[in-house]
């Protein structure tokens, strides 16, 4: 049953062929099988999940209308708050750290009885594209144990791709939904800017911050969508307005007639030639769907990464600047409350979080504010009108999600600039706020790991990434005789 | 070339409120000058007629009713804190002895 999609599941809980105790029960016993090998969570909340399963079996059997995804277990990034439950970001920072309250997010996954098994393994305050920058140690790529996952949502995406859970919360600031869905051969989707509440998620750069489905199939992450997406009055910058119709989008897929924008920036160098290659193949199936590819071009895209890495540290070390030492996390250190603060901030702090705290405390400095961090949210308006552009000629927009697939562990790790780069096809939606999806493309020739196609919609119309996405993953399917996860290594007890 | 040297990173620390070792400075100082070089670029492009975008959605106000509703009791308001003393956040001293 583990190996199955969400919504088989929920078919199989409603026609009463299984228990969510039971499918619960059977997620936990995978968990404590791989993770010592994959460490995708940082937390299992064995008691809180069981209890939660139970209690929806108990609505289900005394005849409740019971929501799509109830019983469902799920996995949660460790950015989101959950009542009582250790929440670090991957950091020192919030070792032993409970918060007192539930983010919007959590209160809609109780809402609707999904089952939340644990906390997942992270990029420190979501900040890298690989997990290693998490403190509590690497989560393993389950298609190959000595690659990175994705980042900065690793833990999550190797979880899906482990059958450890079927459904998981991302969050996207620059990619950290969409790269690990690309390079563990799994779908996340980064919603519209405002799409779900930020409510209970921990800040890394606000202006830019979203939170999202991941899953292994597209119709799966649609109703996790719908469950989580949605107007929240603890959110002022959540949208209100209605969800868009990203069930109904997935279910329906069909693109003839439907106009797909293909970015010529983001292909040719730095691309692995088996990523544009298979790339390149999901454009031609969609093509034979009856869709017309169009080229586009956003020409401002090639100063995307440059601005996101002076925005991004910029909100990151006034965000950060709540690790203080006085009212929640660690504290260390004698003297003065600066000289605890600073203290604290050293030993709590990685070195990631600390390069990237200084370059934004330099950008945003007296002197320098209108060169650096002025200068990039002028390039923010550009790239917006970029995709105006590109939206006027084509429906949606696509592109590769990610340059390559999974790299070793370790192998850019000392390399700052190098790692960025992973972001790079990701980075304009973020800047924009619009929406942005990651479905697996295929095997990359030269080394047989996974390869995600992006695709992008305008603000509010994440239902036609769902409709493109649901019709390149049936024929891809097809042609592949089954899931793509069906060909990953099988990992087990020792 | 951004030179970015290791007091230029030492006052920037203190700023951010980071205390950070001899390695970290050094360190630190040279992987600066490098980002800074690369994400300089943005100059090129960022022109007097383009206006900033600070946040993709054209908010201006949001506000909610001025009525009471639930939140957090004071002891869940302290859970977390490293100290606490009366229903108050604990913290070390903050002004000077003068």
């Amino acid at each position: 049953m583990i190996n199955k999609s969400a919504v088989e599941m929920a078919e199989a809980l409603s026609k009463g062929e299984i228990t969510s105790v039971e499918l619960t029960k059977a997620h936990l016993k995978q968990i404590g099988e791989v993770d010592e090998q994959v460490h995708a969570f940082l937390h299992v909340d064995t008691q809180g999940a069981l209890e939660q399963a139970s209690q929806v079996d108990a609505k289900r059997s005394a005849g409740e209308k019971m929501p799509a995804l109830a019983g469902v277990p799920l996995a949660l990034k460790d950015v989101l708050v959950q009542k009582g439950i250790p929440t670090t970001c991957g950091s020192k920072m919030l070792e032993g750290w409970r918060p007192p309250y539930d983010s919007t997010i959590v209160r809609k996954l109780k809402e609707n009885g999904i089952v939340i098994l644990g906390k997942t393994n992270m990029d420190e305050f979501a900040m890298g594209s690989s997990t290693e920058n998490s403190a509590y140690g690497p989560t393993k790529n389950p298609w190959d144990l000595t690659r990175i996952p994705g980042g900065s949502g690793g833990g999550s995406s190797a979880s899906l791709a482990s059958f450890q859970a079927p459904l998981a919360i991302g969050t996207d600031t620059g990619g950290s939904i969409r790269q690990p869905a690309a390079v563990t051969g799994t779908v996340g989707v980064k919603p519209t800017y405002g799409g779900v509440s930020r409510y209970g998620l921990v800040a890394f750069s606000s202006s830019l911050d979203q939170a999202g489905p991941c899953a292994r199939t597209v119709l799966d992450a649609a109703y996790l969508h719908e469950a989580i997406a949605g107007h929240d009055p603890l959110d002022s910058t959540s949208i209100n307005a209605p969800v868009p119709a990203v069930v109904a989008a997935a279910k329906d897929g069909n693109v003839k007639g439907m106009k797909i924008g293909v970015i010529k920036e983001l292909q040719g160098d730095g691309y692995q030639a088996g990523v544009l290659k298979l790339f390149n193949e999901s454009l031609e199936i969609l093509a034979s769907l009856g869709a017309e590819i169009v080229e586009v071009s956003c020409k401002y895209f090639d100063y995307a990464l440059a601005a996101y890495y002076l925005i991004a540290p910029s909100e990151c070390s006034s965000n950060l600047a709540r690790f203080d030492a006085m009212r929640y996390g660690i504290r260390s250190g004698q003297g003065s409350a600066e000289e605890v603060m600073n203290s604290t901030r050293q030993i709590g702090f990685g070195r990631e979080v600390k390069r990237r705290i200084i370059l934004g405390t330099y950008a945003l400095s007296s002197g320098y504010y209108d060169a650096y961090y002025g200068s990039a949210q002028k390039v923010r308006t550009l790239i917006s009108r970029d995709f105006e552009s590109a939206f006027k000629l084509a429906d949606v927009l696509v592109s590769p999600t990610a340059p390559t697939t999974a790299f070793k562990i370790g192998e850019k790790s000392n390399d700052p600039i190098a790692m960025y780069l992973n972001d790079i096809a990701t980075i304009p939606t973020n800047l924009a706020g619009i929406g942005g999806m990651s479905l697996p493309s295929g095997l990359a020739a030269e080394d047989g790991l996974p390869a995600g196609f992006q695709i992008m919609a305008p603000a509010m119309k994440d239902d036609l990434m769902y409709k493109v996405g649901a019709a390149l993953e049936v024929e891809l399917n097809t042609k592949w005789q089954g899931p793509i996860l069906n060909s990953a290594p099988k990992l087990g007890a020792k | 070339m951004s030179n970015i040297s290791r007091d230029d990173v030492a006052n920037l620390a203190k700023l951010a409120r980071i205390d950070l070792s001899e390695d970290e400075l050094a360190g630190l100082a040279k992987e600066l000058s490098v980002i800074l070089d690369a994400v300089a670029r943005v100059q090129e492009v960022a022109g007097e007629d383009v206006p900033p975008t600070s946040h993709p959605l054209p908010l201006v106000n949001v506000f909610r009713e001025d009525v009471v509703r639930p939140s957090l009791t004071p002891q869940e308001a302290l859970s977390g804190a490293p100290e606490q003393e009366e229903q108050r956040f604990k913290v070390p001293q903050i002004l000077g002895e003068e």
